[in-house]
């Protein structure tokens, strides 16, 4: 008995990890199912297009900021951690093609999601929870209104399209504060640079960071939603959930991320 | 014989092993106002979830309408033509806090309807006039008082000139000339659209103005069921202190048979 409750324990675990999991998937097949009812509707004043709307701003918009600052740094810390050891090589004005790579394929879009799950996630959480509370998802149901397309739908979808803009904005500013500092302390001259930069990454290379956006954020927003509806205990299941939303959306962030690297490793992109 | 709008045929509700509704049997007339009283705790709001769909059953069944539609066999369009056809007033009147009185009434017309825009707002104005509310259309949720959101609700609920009304608590947490205008306010809707009226309530005053039968729910079974004079002498003991309000009578015996002593000083007394 004594031996087994260890093993007991991780399959719990593990089983309630495939729950989560399955649940996530569920809610996202759930999601794709009213695409054609809650946009391509036979009028448009479903409401759909006038909710998405609403949600890019309100997700996309306020983190564009933070992102830019975010990142802005990041390429001025690249650029200095990476020049001492290109300089013993005697290539420093490496340094642009290192930034521009690790900016475009992972940093742009990773950072700029855990930014947005800051912003969108947390609030996506708690407005949910916070419905589900004070039995506005219950009214949608009893007024045969899926929560789902009316709730889900709009948010997935902002969140899915608002990454991709931010994560493009995030990939300029990294390259920017590279080049910010490559030119004001290392002394490379700016036109270097910029050629530079836009020499070394294929356009696969930006684009695989722009598809790996588009994931992060129908995960930021698929975990959001998924947290925030399953709210009870009313303020503090609330607050529960935003807090888990936050952590949980980070590990599956960065647990994504390397499995898209894993892939697309494997198949040489 | 009266038509039956609902009848409820031995159903069972059991949450985490505990079961909430044991074997209940009820009828609900066509245009009658019934009132499911209960304690808090008794399973009258169950009762009440299960009956709008939105909480699966365990055992038994309700049938819907003259066909007798059993709610349990459903698919989800044709609960959705049931929910429709049904009006949910919530406890706390569950307006989408993120619109405005007039839009939280307009949601199932715009939903559901293929109405223009000019329709919807005539008809909106209509029920807000019905509900004393159409100077405040324009308000936010929580720009309203606790009578007032309650009343917001009812019109959103009859928006869809419902066949059915649920009500869950409605005078609860009001004061008592509010609680009398909602009593009212049911008494004419019920009059006015000649809906049939479910409310579940456990303020009784509340429940002898506007009840034309009566069920009194303990412990997930129905104990009585009448019309209003008949409950009101009954000689049944639990009744009769449920329904006068008596501190002396089964219903606390049983609470100060819970063992108090024994928890308080040990088995050992």
């Amino acid at each position: 008995m004594f031996l087994l409750r260890p093993i007991t324990a991780i399959g719990a675990r593990a089983l309630g990890l495939l729950e989560f999991v399955g649940g996530v998937g569920y809610l996202l097949a759930d999601t794709a199912g009213t695409v054609r009812r809650g946009l391509i509707a036979k009028r448009g004043r479903r409401m759909g297009w006038l909710s998405l709307w609403a949600q890019m701003v309100r997700v996309g918009v306020r983190s564009i900021p933070i992102v830019m600052l975010v990142l802005f740094c990041i390429g001025a810390i690249l650029s200095l951690q990476m020049s001492p050891i290109l300089k013993t090589y005697g290539a420093q004005s490496q340094v642009a093609r290192i930034i521009a790579v690790a900016t475009f394929r992972e940093l742009g879009p990773l950072v700029s999601a855990i930014v947005l799950t800051g912003f969108a996630g947390a609030s996506i959480a708690a407005e949910i929870g916070t419905m589900v509370v004070s039995e506005e998802v219950e009214a949608l149901e009893a007024q045969a209104i899926n929560p789902i397309r009316f709730l889900v739908l709009p948010r997935v979808l902002a969140t899915a399209v608002m990454m991709v803009c931010v994560a493009v904005v995030g990939d300029l500013l990294g390259v920017a504060g590279g080049l910010f500092v490559s030119h004001a302390f290392l002394g490379l001259s700016s036109e270097q640079y910029v050629r530079l930069t836009f020499e070394a990454p294929k356009v696969r290379d930006f684009v695989t960071g722009l598809i790996k956006a588009g994931v992060f954020g129908t995960l930021i927003s698929a975990l959001a939603c998924y947290l925030g509806l399953g709210v009870t205990g009313g303020a503090q299941g609330v607050g529960v959930a935003t807090t888990r939303t936050v952590v949980l959306t980070i590990v599956a962030l960065i647990t994504v991320d390397l499995m898209f690297t894993g892939v697309f490793y494997y198949f040489g992109w | 014989m009266a038509e039956h709008a609902i009848q409820v045929q031995g159903v069972t509700k059991v949450f985490s092993g505990r079961t909430v509704l044991d074997s209940i049997r009820l009828d609900v007339n066509e245009g009658e106002t019934l009132v499911i009283l209960g304690g808090s705790g008794s399973g009258k709001s169950t009762l009440l979830r299960l009956m709008i769909g939105n909480e699966s059953i365990d055992g038994g069944d309700i049938f819907i309408g003259h066909a007798g539609k059993s709610i349990r066999t459903m698919k989800q369009g044709e609960l959705n033509e049931y929910r429709k056809s049904l009006g949910v007033l919530f406890q706390s009147g569950a307006l989408f806090n993120s619109m405005s009185v007039a839009d939280n009434v307009a949601l199932p017309l715009r939903e559901h309807t293929d109405l223009p825009e000019e329709t919807i707002e005539i008809m909106v104005k209509i029920k807000l006039e019905l509900v004393g509310l159409r100077e405040h259309s324009e308000k936010m949720p929580s720009q309203l008082s606790g009578g007032m959101k309650k009343r917001a609700g009812l019109a959103r609920a009859i928006a869809l000139d419902p066949r059915i009304l649920f009500y869950d608590e409605p005078s609860a947490g009001l004061d008592p000339v509010t609680s009398a205008e909602i009593d009212q306010l049911i008494i004419d809707l019920n009059r006015k659209l000649g809906v049939t009226s479910v409310v579940v309530t456990h303020e009784m005053d509340s429940a002898f103005r506007i009840a034309d039968r009566m069920v009194l729910l303990d412990r997930g079974k129905f104990v009585v069921s009448g019309t209003p004079e008949e409950l009101r002498d009954s000689v049944d003991p639990l009744v009769r202190q449920f329904v006068h309000g008596l501190t002396e009578g089964p219903l606390t015996d049983r609470r100060r048979a819970g063992g108090y002593e024994v928890d308080l000083l040990g088995d050992g007394v």
